[in-house]
């Protein structure tokens, strides 16, 4: 028995294992999953000389506290919040030493919504498709962190380089979603495609790993009749009967009876994911980089 | 045949029949083996094949449209047969929307070759089609909470089974002992778009 682990001593709100997720399964139903904020998940793995395909933690508004089995590096980033080994305060956003049988604690966010844990060696828990994420939607990968959890690592990995400290943007105040319209928007009439990219919405507190639900005007449609279920991309923004937009991440599911009226560009859902409720939302159309 | 712009490297490829999305389907697999086509997803569906991870969707779109989509070749794929006994709890709803008895629903169900169209819904979740039209029936007005794994059920033109226990609204008519998702098994999934299924009433 190895004693490359980390012991949950509190798991949070909603603390999920993540990694770049199991893309080219959608086909068989399985979402692609992964980091919400991926970027934010990339710079605590290269601070802590992790590979870029390594898993951590994803934490949600109120973080978690482990503790590691052995000596181990981290980096705490995404939503910034206060960090500490043992009691005493440590760097955010930067490697920090936890020596074997501390407790490092990431608290709760101060701005933003989903902090991420990178442990060096990553977090070794058996790969389902090639991919250690947890998915809330099909339940595939890990089950979300418990209380008394104990989680594997890996060998730290010595060569890999590392930075010891990294700009990030901060949390948005007011989310500015670039979309393309399309496939569906001929199913909304005029009026509702206008209000869709010019007014603004709110990010609704049921959003989650599945979608970014919003609050907002109610998009009419133009066509009421039933769609055959399609395939959906990530950032395709659905709009249920209510008419409230739902942009898809990373759990979405990948085929879905309502119409898609844009699709948000990939790099605007970082952001996305550390929306906390009732941040402004806006979606901006822009044009696709082709157009024929 | 239409090609609609998803976002800016994915195109939904709509056609005008589940017959046709499945012939697209089999022809889009069969280039991606052969090298002619780079996309991450091939995602079929009731009446489209969406494409995602495309370098040049513009380029695709146009070549799509331009050209005949080949029928799909008879292959030579072994057909699954799923065990499965007519025990669930709309049967006899199922029965009296079709105007027959339970008994002549586990007949005309077992007697029937299906296909799966698409997947989706949950990992492993086939949509089967291959009943002819005048048995659809409609999704129950009121979803169930929970539909225990292995339920067989229909809703619309489909016969689907439930991987694992979910909520849902379609109607069951029986139970498989059938594992239909193990993540430890290669194929994870037992049913992927293009099987061929029998259901194999048991007593």
């Amino acid at each position: 028995m190895t004693d490359r682990a980390l012991s949950v001593v509190r798991s949070g709100a909603l603390t999920t294992v993540q990694d770049l997720g199991r893309p080219g399964h959608a086909h068989l139903g399985v979402p692609r999953s992964g980091a919400l904020d991926g970027p934010a998940a990339a710079l605590a793995n290269r601070l802590v000389g992790n590979r870029p395909e390594a898993a951590v933690l994803e934490t949600t508004l109120n973080g978690c506290a482990v503790r590691p089995r052995s000596t181990v590096d981290v980096a705490v980033t995404g939503a910034p919040c206060q960090v500490s080994v043992d009691g005493r305060p440590a760097a955010w956003s930067a490697p920090v030493r936890v020596p074997a049988g501390a407790l490092l604690t990431v608290g709760t966010a101060v701005s933003g919504l989903r902090s991420y844990v990178a442990v060096s060696g990553g977090i070794t828990v058996e790969p389902v498709l090639g991919s250690r994420s947890t998915d809330l939607l099909s339940g595939l990968g890990p089950a979300p962190l418990t209380d008394g959890a104990v989680l594997p690592l890996g060998t730290p990995n010595s060569l890999h380089t590392r930075v010891d400290t990294a700009p990030q943007p901060a949390p948005p105040a007011e989310l500015v979603l670039r979309v393309t319209l399309g496939p569906r928007d001929d199913w909304f009439t005029p009026e509702a495609v206008r209000a869709f990219t010019s007014r603004t919405f709110q990010v609704s507190s049921a959003s989650n790993r599945i979608g970014l639900r919003t609050e907002g005007p109610a998009l009419e449609r133009r066509l009421t009749g039933e769609l055959p279920s399609e395939g959906m991309v990530l950032g395709a923004v659905q709009v249920p009967p209510d008419g409230r937009p739902v942009v898809f991440l990373a759990d979405h599911p990948t085929t879905g009876g309502y119409p898609v009226i844009g699709v948000v560009r990939e790099t605007d859902l970082p952001a996305a994911a550390q929306a906390v409720p009732g941040t402004p939302v806006r979606f901006l159309e822009i044009r696709r980089r082709w157009m024929n | 045949m239409r090609a609609l712009p998803v976002g800016d490297a994915a195109l939904l490829i709509e056609v005008s029949s589940g017959d046709e999305a499945r012939t697209l389907h089999a022809e889009l697999v069969r280039r991606r083996a052969e090298g002619s086509l780079s996309v991450r997803e091939i995602v079929p569906a009731a009446r489209t094949v969406l494409l995602d991870g495309l370098a040049d969707p513009a380029r695709l779109a146009a070549e799509l449209t331009a050209s005949e989509i080949p029928p799909a070749r008879p292959r030579a794929r072994a057909v699954i047969e799923l065990p499965v006994r007519y025990d669930g709890p709309d049967l006899a709803d199922v029965a009296a929307q079709w105007g027959v008895s339970p008994e002549e629903v586990a007949r005309i169900h077992a007697g029937t070759e299906f296909t799966v169209a698409f997947c989706g819904f949950a990992p492993g979740f086939g949509y089967l089609t291959g009943l002819p039209a005048r048995y659809d029936v409609p999704r129950r007005a009121t979803p169930r909470t929970a539909v225990p794994a292995g339920s067989v059920a229909l809703a619309g033109p489909y016969t689907g089974v439930y991987p694992r226990s979910s909520p849902g609204g379609w109607q069951l008519i029986g139970t498989t002992d059938a594992v239909l998702w193990d993540h430890a098994r290669v194929p994870a999934a037992l049913l992927s778009p293009g099987t061929r299924v029998r259901f194999v009433g048991a007593a």
